[in-house]
Formats: C-alpha cells, sequence, structure tokens
C-alpha cells in the first residue's frame, strides 16, 4: 500500500529516537553512527525492530549523517543499501500486525548556507541528490527529511528530494524556544514555504518537548492543507548518576501528543531521548483514535525567510522602486553592478512601509538573470520583506525562484497561452503566488467583462497544472485617464468584479492612472483610495510617497481594519518623516577641530550623513563637481584621516565621517549623470576581496568604502572568492592594484595562492594584503607588494601607486 | 563508562557592558561614537533570539603528559597546562545566533561604521554568554572552573574543532556549524574546554 493512500484514512505512527539508543549499545562520543549500519547490522535492525514491535508504521533509516560531506560517495553507496536493508529485515521479522513502511531519514548537512556560512546553495542541492538517488536505488517507501533549523537548507534537501524521486516527501523542521527556527522561520512561513515546493506533509520535530511543540504542530495545521505529523523530544536531557535521563517519562508524553492529534496532527512519534516504550505507550494512547479531516485553506500567503504576509485582509503594499524604468541613476547603478545602491532603496522602502518588494533589474546592459539572481540572494540576506520577483524573461525568473529563500510572488503571468506554459510550471515547482495580468493575444479588452474573463481562463488554465485560485493575485491593470476618460472606472469595476465573482485577490500598478497629467500624485492617491474602497487585496506603488501612504493608512483606520488607529497614529506622528540623521553629538570631547571650513566640512567631519548630502547639494549649485570633490570633500576626509593615523580619531568616527562623504558623493554623482558626464576616478583600477574560504567582510567592506571615498575606482567581488576569479577580474579591468584581506589562518593558503597566480599573470598589478592574521613579516613571506595594518594604510598606498602613474 | 550526555543552557544573556563594547570598538567614549552605541544596542535587541550554549562533562585523564578525554589523546601541551590538576572537563560550544551576523551584513553594505559597532557589540554579547554559562557551572558544580581555552589557543590545533564539533553535536543543538576553512557560522560564536576542580 501506498504510504499517502493509508495515511488518508489512518493515524499514522513514526518512530522513536536513533542516537540515544545507539549510545546506550556503545556508540562512542564524536563516533559517526551511520558507519554502524555496516559495522554492526544486528544492533540497528534491534532498534528498528523494536519501534515496529511497539506499533510504528515508518521507521526511518539510519542515515540522518549520510551525506557526502561526512563519507565518500562509495562509502555512501554501501552504508545507504545497509541502512535500507537493516530497515527491511526488521520490518520482515516484526511481531507487529499493522501495515510497515522505510524511510529514508535526511538530516541536516551541519553546515550554514552562504552568505552567512560557507555552503553554497547548489551545492546543498547536490549533496541531497547524493543522497537522495542512493537511498531512492535502494528501495525506499518514502523520504523523511527532518530537524532542519534553517530554512533554506530545507529547500535545497526538498529540491533535491523532488528532482530525484518521485516518492512521498515529508519535511520536518526543528524550532528554536522563541518558535522559529535558528534562521527566522516562523511555522507559518514554512507551511507556505513547504507547501508551495511540494512537500506531502509537514512537521515538526527535535527541539524541545512535546508540550512545547504542542502550538507549532496547531499553527502548522491551520496553515496547510498538508498532513501534518509531529515527533518531539522526551524533553530536555540532564545526567543523573552519570546516565542521560530526558525529563518526560512516556505517559506523559504520550497523553501531550495525544491532544496535539485531538487538534488535527495525523502523524506522530518521537525524537531525542524517545525509545519505543514511548512508542508503545502513544499506540496505547492514540491508536484507536481516527484523524480529523484536512480542511482546505484559502489564504493566499507570500513568504521572505522570516515573515510572511497575506492577501486579501489588510491591503498588501509593494515597494516599485526597484525598477529601472525611468530612472536614469538606478539605470547607472545596475550597469555598474552598484548593489549597495540597490539594498539602499530596498531599505528605505522598508522604513516607509513597504511590505513587499517588487525587483526588476531588466536592462539592455546587463546579464538580467545572472543580475536577478545576484540581487534576490544580496536582498534576501539582509531584508526580511518578500520579494515580487518581476522579469519577461522566463529563464531568470526560473534562477531566481530557484534560489529564493521563501515563497516569493511572480510577476508576472497573463492570459498568452505562451506566458501560461511557461509561467505555471515554475509556479508549480517552486511555489509561489502568481500575479496574472488580464490580457491575452487580443490585448487589453475595454471592458470590465472582457478583463474577467480573462481571468477565469487563466484561472483554470492554472488549475489544469495544480495551481490553486489562492495562488493567483489578478491584475485588471491600470490605464491612463488621460487617454480614456472611462478608464479607471473599468479597472475598478474589474477589481469588484474579480473578487466578488472569482473570489480572487487583485493587485494594481496604481500610478498608471495618471500617465500624461500634472500632479500625478493628487490622481494616484484619489484612485488608490477608491480601488481599496472597491477590494482592492494590494498595489504596486512608490511608498517613499506621502500621498499614496496618507490614502493608505487613512483608509486602514477607516475601513476597520486598523485596530484602534495604531497604525495610522504611529504613522501621523512621524509625518513629514523625520530626516534620517543618527548621531548628533554634543560639543565636548572633540577630536577634530571643527572651526574653519565650510558647513559640507563639519558634516564630513562630524560624520553626519543627512546635512553633508544637503549641503553637497547647494554646494553644487555653484560649484562644478571635480571642485566639489577636489576643493570640499577630499580636505574635510583628509584631515579626518590625519587625526586616524595620529590616533586622535578612532575608527567608528573615521567611518562615519567616510559615510557622510559618500552621501556627499552620491550628490555629486547625480549631479554628473544630469549633465551626461561620468565620474572621473583617479587613474587608479582597485579590484578587493576577502579570499577563499573566508566569510567575514568588515575590514574589506572598511578599506572599500575609504578608497571610494578617495575617488579610486573600486570593483568590489564580495568574500569567499576563488583565486581564479580574481585574477579575471584585475585583468579584466587592467587593475593596478588588488587589495585581499583574510581572517583565519585556515585561509592564508588561499591567499597565498592568489598572490601568486596574480603575480605570475599580472606582474605589472600591486597585491596589498591585510586581515586579523597577518603581520608585514608574513604577507612580505606570501609575496605581497604591501601589508596594511589598517584601512588608511591600504589608501596611502594607493595614492602612491597613483602618484608614480601619474608621473609616468 | 559514563554516558556522554549534551545539555543545553539556558541562554539568558546578562545586560550588555558599554566599556566592553567601547574596549572592543577600540574607540574612546565620545558624543558620536556614545550614540552610535546607543543606536545600535537598541537595533540588535531583536537580533539575539537564537543565543544558545551546549556542553557537556566528560571525565579527564592524563597521559605522557597530555590530557585524555573521552579516551581520545589530544597532544597539546599547553591544553595539558590548562587543566593540569582538573579531573573532569568542560566541553562546551555557544552561539548569538545568526540574527547578529545578518545585522552586522545589512549595515556593512549600508554603513560600515554600524557595522563596525554590531560587531563590538557581538565580541562583547558571546564572551558576556560564556561568563553567564561558566558562572552558573561553577555555582551548580560548587568547584572552581579554569580558563575557557579555545582551539586554536598556543599548540591546540584549530583542527581540534572537528572533534569538538562532533562531541557536542553543535549544529543540531544550537545550530552552530563549522566552514570548511574551520570558520565558525554564526561567526560570534565560542567553543572551550574549561577545567573543573
Amino acid at each position: 500500500m501506498h504510504i499517502l493512500e493509508f495515511m488518508k484514512e489512518h493515524l499514522v505512527l513514526l518512530d522513536g529516537g536513533m542516537g540515544t539508543l545507539l549510545q546506550a549499545k556503545g556508540l562512542a562520543a564524536g563516533e559517526l553512527p551511520e558507519r554502524w549500519n555496516l559495522a554492526y547490522p544486528e544492533r540497528i535492525t534491534e532498534v528498528h525492530r523494536a519501534y515496529f514491535d511497539a506499533g510504528s508504521h515508518i521507521v526511518s533509516t539510519n542515515t540522518f549523517g549520510a551525506n557526502t560531506l561526512h563519507y565518500t560517495s562509495a562509502e555512501l553507496e554501501e552504508i545507504i543499501p545497509a541502512a535500507v536493508e537493516n530497515a527491511r529485515r526488521a520490518q520482515r521479522e516484526t511481531v507487529g500486525t499493522q501495515p510497515t513502511f522505510v524511510a529514508l531519514d535526511i538530516g541536516p548537512t551541519g553546515r550554514l548556507l552562504s552568505p552567512f556560512g560557507d555552503l553554497d546553495f547548489e551545492d546543498a542541492v547536490s549533496i541531497f541528490a547524493t543522497t537522495v538517488e542512493i537511498g531512492v536505488r535502494a528501495g525506499v517507501d518514502l523520504i523523511l527529511i527532518e530537524t532542519m533549523n534553517d530554512s533554506y537548507e530545507t529547500k535545497a534537501a526538498l529540491l533535491a528530494a523532488k528532482e530525484h524521486s518521485t516518492l512521498p516527501v515529508f519535511v520536518s523542521n526543528a524550532y528554536g524556544e522563541d518558535g522559529k527556527l535558528m534562521t527566522g522561520a516562523t511555522p507559518s512561513v514554512m507551511a507556505a514555504m513547504l507547501e508551495g515546493l511540494g512537500a506531502d506533509a509537514i512537521g515538526v520535530n527535535c527541539s524541545r518537548g512535546p508540550a512545547a511543540l504542542l502550538p507549532i504542530a496547531t499553527e502548522l495545521v491551520a496553515r496547510t492543507s498538508r498532513p501534518i505529523f509531529l515527533k518531539p523530544n522526551a524533553g530536555l536531557p540532564h545526567i543523573e548518576n552519570g546516565r542521560t535521563v530526558y525529563d518526560v517519562s512516556p505517559e506523559a508524553f504520550a497523553e501531550c501528543v495525544k491532544l496535539a492529534v485531538g487538534n488535527g496532527v495525523r502523524a506522530v512519534g518521537g525524537c531525542c531521548g524517545t525509545t519505543p516504550e514511548y512508542i508503545r505507550a502513544l499506540s496505547q494512547a492514540v491508536g484507536a483514535m481516527t484523524p480529523l479531516p484536512i480542511e482546505k485553506k484559502s489564504e493566499s500567503v507570500v513568504t521572505s525567510y522570516a515573515s510572511s504576509v497575506s492577501f486579501g485582509k489588510t491591503p498588501v503594499l509593494i515597494g516599485e522602486r526597484i525598477n529601472p524604468t525611468g530612472k536614469k541613476r538606478f539605470r547607472q547603478a545596475l550597469i555598474e553592478h552598484d548593489i549597495d545602491y540597490v539594498l539602499r532603496e530596498a531599505f528605505r522602502q522598508e522604513t516607509n512601509g513597504a511590505h513587499v518588494l517588487d525587483v526588476n533589474v531588466g536592462t539592455p546592459e546587463v546579464d538580467e538573470a545572472s543580475l536577478l539572481c545576484e540581487i534576490t540572494r544580496e536582498l534576501q540576506a539582509v531584508c526580511a520583506l518578500p520579494l515580487q520577483l518581476d522579469t519577461a524573461d522566463p529563464v531568470a525568473m526560473e534562477r531566481a525562484l530557484r534560489v529564493y529563500n521563501g515563497k516569493a510572488l511572480i510577476n508576472s503571468v497573463n492570459g498568452k497561452k505562451e506566458s501560461m506554459e511557461q509561467i505555471f510550471p515554475l509556479a508549480k515547482k517552486y511555489g509561489g503566488v502568481v500575479v496574472a495580468l488580464t490580457l491575452d493575444e487580443n490585448g487589453i479588452p475595454e471592458t470590465a467583462q472582457g478583463r474577467v474573463e480573462i481571468a477565469r481562463r487563466i484561472l483554470e488554465a492554472a488549475a489544469e497544472y495544480g495551481i490553486d485560485k489562492k495562488d493567483l493575485l489578478f491584475d485588471p491593470l491600470t490605464l491612463t485617464v488621460s487617454a480614456d476618460a472611462n478608464a479607471a472606472r473599468v479597472t475598478l469595476e474589474a477589481v469588484e468584479r474579480i473578487r466578488n465573482e472569482l473570489g480572487c485577490n487583485t493587485s494594481l500598478g496604481v500610478s498608471n492612472v495618471s500617465f500624461g497629467l500634472p500632479r500625478r500624485e493628487m490622481l494616484n492617491s484619489t484612485f488608490f483610495s477608491m480601488a481599496l474602497e472597491r477590494g482592492l487585496s494590494a498595489a504596486i506603488l512608490n511608498p517613499d510617497s506621502q500621498d499614496m501612504m496618507r490614502a493608505y493608512y487613512a483608509f486602514c483606520a477607516l475601513s476597520g481594519s486598523d485596530a484602534q488607529c495604531a497604525s495610522y497614529i504611529a504613522f501621523a506622528e512621524k509625518c513629514p518623516m523625520p530626516s534620517n540623521t543618527t548621531a548628533v553629538a554634543t560639543e565636548s570631547k572633540e577630536a577634530v577641530p571643527t572651526d574653519g571650513g565650510s558647513e559640507l566640512q563639519n558634516a564630513i567631519r562630524k560624520g553626519r550623513c543627512e546635512s553633508a548630502k544637503k549641503e553637497a547639494k547647494r554646494l553644487l549649485e555653484s560649484v562644478s563637481p571635480t571642485d566639489l570633490i577636489a576643493h570640499w570633500i577630499v580636505p574635510a576626509l583628509d584631515a579626518v584621516g590625519k587625526g586616524f593615523e595620529e590616533k586622535r580619531v578612532y575608527l567608528p568616527q573615521l567611518l562615519m565621517s567616510a559615510e557622510a562623504a559618500k552621501a556627499a558623493f552620491e550628490e555629486v554623482k547625480c549631479a554628473l549623470l544630469k549633465d551626461g558626464s561620468h565620474a572621473k576616478a583617479r587613474g587608479l583600477s582597485v579590484v578587493i576581496a576577502t579570499v577563499k574560504g573566508d566569510i567575514h567582510d568588515i575590514g574589506k567592506n572598511i578599506v572599500r568604502l575609504l578608497l571610494e571615498n578617495y575617488g579610486f575606482e573600486v570593483l568590489d567581488l564580495g568574500k569567499d572568492v576563488e583565486p581564479a576569479r580574481i585574477l579575471d577580474a584585475a585583468r579584466e579591468r587592467s587593475a593596478s592594484l588588488v587589495c585581499l584581506s583574510a581572517l583565519m589562518t585556515t585561509t592564508l593558503p588561499a591567499m597565498e595562492e592568489t598572490v601568486r597566480l596574480l603575480h605570475d599573470a599580472l606582474p605589472q598589478c600591486k597585491v596589498a594584503v591585510g586581515g586579523a592574521v597577518l603581520n608585514g613579516e608574513y604577507a612580505h613571506r606570501m609575496g605581497a607588494d604591501f601589508y596594511s595594518a589598517d584601512a588608511m594604510g591600504a589608501v596611502r598606498y594607493a595614492e602612491s601607486l597613483s602618484g608614480t602613474e601619474r608621473g609616468k | 563508562m559514563t554516558q556522554h550526555a549534551i545539555e543545553l543552557f539556558d541562554a539568558s544573556l546578562p545586560p550588555v557592558d558599554r566599556g566592553e563594547v567601547l574596549r572592543y570598538l577600540r574607540a574612546r567614549e565620545s558624543g558620536e561614537v556614545d550614540a552610535l552605541i546607543e543606536d545600535c544596542l537598541a537595533e540588535c535587541e531583536g537580533a539575539l533570539t537564537g543565543a544558545g550554549v551546549c556542553y557537556c562533562r566528560a571525565e579527564l585523564r592524563f597521559e605522557n603528559g597530555f590530557a585524555v578525554i573521552f579516551g581520545q589523546t589530544i597532544e597539546s601541551h599547553d591544553l595539558a597546562r590548562a587543566l593540569a590538576g582538573c579531573r573532569e572537563v568542560l566541553l562546551l560550544g555557544a552561539t548569538v545566533g545568526v540574527g547578529m551576523d545578518r545585522l552586522i551584513a545589512k549595515y556593512s553594505r549600508l554603513c560600515p561604521s554600524r557595522a563596525l559597532c554590531l560587531d563590538a557589540i557581538g565580541d562583547e554579547r558571546i564572551e558576556a554568554l560564556c561568563d553567564a554559562f561558566c558562572a552558573q557551572m561553577q555555582q551548580k558544580t560548587g568547584s572552581t572552573l579554569g580558563m575557557r581555552f579555545s582551539p586554536g589557543y598556543g599548540d591546540l590545533p584549530l583542527s581540534y574543532q572537528r572533534e569538538l564539533f562532533a562531541i557536542l553535536d553543535c549544529p543540531r543543538k544550537i545550530g552552530l556549524t563549522l566552514g570548511e576553512s574551520l570558520l565558525m557560522s554564526p561567526s560570534k560564536s565560542v567553543t572551550a574546554l574549561v577545567g573543573i576542580s
């Protein structure tokens, strides 16, 4: 019988702990338990058999850590089939009469995924894929991915399981004391993400005792239409007379798990500290129970790695600023690969109240697929808002969906056959809520009726791919009222009818309505209010616009979706937005003299970003951009730099000044773009990177910031960078200087290799090194041209090289 | 043989010591720096929820002048010196969690002075966590704890991290992982051996 068939009608008993039992049988501290599948097969079979005898329907193989990080592929080819056979033998020998199944057990890799760890996402997928392939060949009934405490690694494992097998996949996470995964995901995030990726059952295991996991299991039941399972620990371990004891007894454990079954959990077992005795108690407590029927959920949800946003309640604001269309400065940033600029746009929208960020990086000068992928990774590392991936290129869409750590908004599909054939399979495989535009091969219908009909067709087509209507967000398209007086009326009618007749959520790009008209914000905000009143679920807009945000908060307060008007009051209190000035300093203990010099120079010396920006803007009305750099910004910075070198100024202050200078530079850059000219770099091209194996980059970022401030053109390759990539970049840029940073003694060989590679291939290129573990002597020995103890040292070295070059 | 059991420490963090933060920041008090620290402290309040400590106690013997733990000889003179006179040893892994790394990464891109300050706060927090743990263990065992001796100190090779991680099951217990270059992630983490006398 198929496990999923059996599960429809029956409550399923899983097994209990393995590690604790193996320890009792003599497994030593730090010994790899999977080796016992070969060394002591009878002991492993004994454990499995005890679980089957106690009533388990499913036992999981002793393969928790059986992956290529701990074993060679050849070893896995022996270990995994042996593990499966040990479970199969127990299945044949058990006295139990219940239907029994064997699950291939897959635990986490034990490594953290990039960017906070050093394991690449696709490498993680391959590691899991190897285990899955061998396990499937050995013949199991299902796959159990368990104890995952990171959403991203969970996705890697589930993708691998789905891509390399057709077996049912059960996926279970370990939640911390705060009810979240170690990397931040809540149960509702995991429910949406795992259901979207096609998990056949979703669970919670390990972590803590049954009482602590009960609310998590109950929330999972409420959030998904998939069966939920629960495998808690037997409480917390402690030592009594030299023995490990867990503080929840089998009976208490069973009583508590029974409550979970009463709340709709459909499969139960145990994790650390549980034994066949616990499963027997469980079998007695719940064996006769019939599982509750699964209710189909209709909540439409997107998530990031940490937070979820649902449509259909409070209107959702989708920030539109990450998009080059009509934005010269943004386009420039994409062409220059200025990722920080994109991140700043994201943070500003987040601060101003966006719930989701649209991400569109399509401009002819860039490789959109790579850039969308890269920016998705960068954004999800530091921003907790869900993303709306926005591209017309299905290849870019798939690559971005693959690396996305959550359930994304997919922008977009439309009623054209080709569009649906490209987008729906992606949505089915990776999960996501798809924005569906109500247009087709014949264009945009002029009537609301026509748009509703297309929506209906899209709905039917989606169903054929197995995509539920909760995972569609219809955009009935906003056209400008300057061309057709009825345009807004038709759109609003379509919003209302899609909601009422199809029961679906809607989204609009609001600002198109005023195209070609003056004072657009007046029309936009009123149209937005009208659409919200007709039931609009989401809007793509500029969260930096006061008018739009006023309309939004006022609507929420007036429509009863803002309890005690709390959000409205909070918004009103800071309206208009205060400037972002931080660190208002007291006048005492001046480390940098502030007398004399202009306002701009004072702002830079004191590290005040906002006033530096404002002053730069004012000065640019009368001073040329190059003069501003040469006579205002650089001298001010230099004064602070000297203070640092003379130890009168400390690093945090130096950085604050550098940041203020950067804010002033940003104004210079805008002025130059307006002129159509480009910022003139100081002759010297610099490439900077943290070497292979090293993932900490604070020091490197500081050096980069200062070099940029001094007018050098810097290409930042990031952290954990292969030597060959650094060489390629240096060659391509004709770099005169490469700066390398390393933090660990273990990554010094990588640094040494990079230096050697650069010197062999590009003898004219100088290499400067720095980082916690280095000193001048070691740097010299590895062949570096320069060792810098601090960030200013690197700047001075670059200046000296630049002087030499000019002298030539 | 004593069974090896990994226990978890109820990781409640003590209040932040601003003097220590300044020390890690290698800066002196000033209006700008103080304001920066206060801002950063406010920001990282929610970022420290992933903190955790896992530990296990083991019998300690000495053979040929080297410490033997769980039947394994650790060839380090400096470790043996640090543990001299002890009959038991505490193995510990501690982390403030990945939330701190996320904040540092965010500001590293946005505002490096903040990143630097958050980094210093992270250093202060992980040391404070270890101190709090050791103080409690001292009370619990009624004995004196020695210094925290970590892989990479003196002649104890950094590669001993692998052994410690295998014994303590750090990834599963507290979400602390070890990279290929023996770098720990989350970055604000400590592993150590502590003698109990």
